[in-house]
């Protein structure tokens, strides 16, 4: 397919612009001549129409939760109702500015006043901030708080986070960034947290730990009351990626396991559209005694019921960003919870579980099942068998393809030899689940039969096989003419 | 699998081939296999020091990246900077591909590693 560069023809152009009406300044005297460019920007010169051909082109390649099914484990691709979309596209939503006075936007402020408190509650923290533009900003942001924390109190020498070797690989990453030192422990046998190893690993110098909940095995953490008591007495805190919050809402709470910090992906737990559909969204919810170093303005209510931005927070650790977080998706978030209510939202956490289970059951006779035990919202399966067979789980995840789903989580996590990991959501329904089982059946089958054709996969699409070695290696990040 | 008789071996994959002070420190075939095409080496710098069972070096392929840590202590005395231009070095030749060579604080250490025999039932076991 052509690059809307190569399309273009010098001079073409999609708009014409009505008369300037008004007396025309040279760009000189209005921008100084550093910041002026010299040289053309290269933008691609076409019509309109050839415009919406190439862009209605490009999106009927895409993927996404609106073509079909998307087992995409940890992602939680579920469906995101489009009354959200209509609500997050109300005037009063959208023809707003940030630096309008508050008294002309008293409802957006309540909106964020109500998400934190509905999100306080469903995950048992005292205030949340909805700054973070999505996970990984929610995990930073919580381990700067962490870090305030321990300062305030004078034990600044507390730089050590543990993570157990299950987790999500942005864990690490936070930990970096925030400038503390990471030290991974080894998972159990049984696939969850080693309370042994976490014992040795626990001292006077430890900032915290940072545990996903169920983990990324989709095993839940059964042990958590004992963690955090170890944690707890040793002076450090317990961080929860809530990116797995899917299998727990409206039933436990991180406040309930002890947890002091938690973030939470609006994009995947709340319906928000995620991926291409972006962005994202991850507020950061802490108990009471961490609550001083929320990132600044907070809404808060006068006694006279309306809203404000309070900024005279002299403990926060500052603005992670600009203005008050990604706010449409917050709104269509918002949206959600209200639709689906507390039982609603129970239901979903139940029914996410349900379907992971079905499809793990139904499974694991014909691809290898490290952890079997009752799974929460998703399951690691491992292609080791398959891959005795010269078949590895790449060529699995690519022959998917051609029976037209988005292939599961691949090679992650890591404690799992060619995994597969697999999160089909609640919004699916049993024929779903059913033809997707029939899929992976009749691949394990081929596999033994014509393994040739797995391996070539896929057939069907619009580009065969990717070689994404060479792209790693040799990546060509921008077109150039 | 490729097991060279004369190296030490660490339950992490590491190869360690040790001369009077110097050990240079590698990957092992099981471990490129494992890993598949690697894209990116990052390797640490001449004069940093690195303590037994630390991480001192991260491998990229294109399904994971790994940290690769070191069997002995020491200071780092020389990089393989050609792994830079071309990581695909330590697949087609993961013994010859050493990442580092590190001056031993306590050769003692080699005698914790494992040796061709034990790291090959080690890799059946696992």
């Amino acid at each position: 397919m052509e690059l809307i560069f190569e399309q273009s023809v010098p001079g073409r152009t999609g708009i014409s612009l009505p008369a300037i009406d008004v007396p025309e300044e040279a760009i000189e005297s209005l921008i100084p001549a550093e910041y002026l460019r010299r040289e053309s920007p290269g933008l691609p010169e076409v019509s309109e129409g050839e415009a919406a051909r190439h862009f209605t082109r490009l999106s009927r390649r895409n993927f996404g939760v609106d073509t079909g099914f998307y087992p995409l484990g940890s992602c939680t691709m579920k469906y995101n109702p489009k009354v959200n979309e209509d609500i997050a596209r109300l005037n009063g939503f959208t023809r707003v500015h940030p630096y309008q006075s508050e008294d002309t936007v008293q409802g957006c402020l309540e909106l964020l006043y109500h998400m934190d408190r509905c999100l306080s509650e469903l995950t048992g923290m005292a205030r949340v901030s909805l700054q973070p533009a999505a996970g990984a900003h929610g995990e930073l942001t919580g381990l700067m708080m962490m870090k305030a924390y321990h300062e305030n109190r004078g034990e600044g020498h507390r730089k050590k986070i543990i993570v157990p070797d299950s987790s999500h690989g942005t864990n690490p990453a936070s930990a970096q960034m925030a400038g503390l030192k990471l030290v991974e422990i080894k998972s159990g046998k049984n696939g969850r947290l080693d309370l042994d190893e976490l014992k040795k690993a626990v001292d006077g110098q430890v900032a915290g730990i940072m545990l996903t909940n169920p983990n990324t095995l989709g095993l839940f953490e059964s042990d958590i009351a004992e963690i955090a008591e170890i944690v707890h007495s040793a002076g450090g805190l317990l961080y929860n990626d809530g990116a797995n919050a899917n299998a727990i809402l409206g039933i436990s709470t991180p406040g309930d396991m002890g947890f002091d910090v938690v973030h939470l992906n609006l994009h995947k737990s709340f319906a928000a559209p995620h991926g291409g559909g972006g962005p994202g969204s991850g507020p950061v919810g802490v108990k009471e005694h961490l609550a001083p170093f929320l990132p600044k303005p907070l809404v808060e209510i006068k006694g006279d019921g309306s809203y404000y931005l309070e900024y005279n927070r002299p403990l926060s650790i500052g603005k992670v960003r600009s203005f008050y977080g990604n706010f449409g998706v917050v709104v269509k978030a918002y949206a959600y919870i209200l639709t689906m209510g507390p039982e609603g939202l129970r239901q979903a956490a139940e029914d996410a579980v349900l379907n992971a289970n079905f499809l793990m059951k139904r499974l694991k006779d014909y691809y290898d099942l490290p952890y079997d035990q009752v799974c929460k919202h998703e399951f690691v399966l491992s292609g080791g068998r398959q891959k005795e067979k010269g078949v590895n789980t790449e060529d699995i995840a690519k022959r998917l393809l051609d029976y037209g789903y988005h292939p599961p989580t691949v090679y992650f996590p890591l404690i799992v030899k060619e995994a597969l990991m697999i999160e089909p959501t609640e919004t699916e329904n049993l024929e779903t689940l059913e033809r997707f089982i029939e899929a992976m059946i009749q691949i394990a089958g081929e596999v033994d039969e014509e393994p040739e054709k797995v391996r070539l996969a896929p057939h069907t699409t619009v580009v065969g096989r990717l070689d994404a070695v060479k792209a790693a290696r040799k990546p060509v990040l921008r077109w150039k003419p | 699998m490729n097991i060279p008789a004369d190296l030490k071996y660490s339950s992490e994959h590491e190869w360690v081939r040790a001369e009077g002070d110097e050990a240079s420190i590698g990957i092992t075939d099981h471990a490129q296999q494992a890993l598949g095409d690697i894209v990116f080496v990052e390797l640490p710098e001449v004069g940093d020091e690195v303590g037994a069972g630390e991480a001192f070096a991260v491998v990229e392929s294109v399904k994971a990246a790994s940290d690769v840590y070191a069997p002995v202590s020491g200071k780092i005395i020389k990089v393989n900077e050609r792994l830079f231009a071309s990581p695909e070095l330590v697949n087609s030749d993961p013994y010859g591909s050493w990442f580092v060579v590190v001056l031993m604080s306590d050769p003692g250490e080699l005698a914790t590693l494992l040796s061709a025999e034990d790291y090959n039932k080690f890799c059946e076991e696992e």
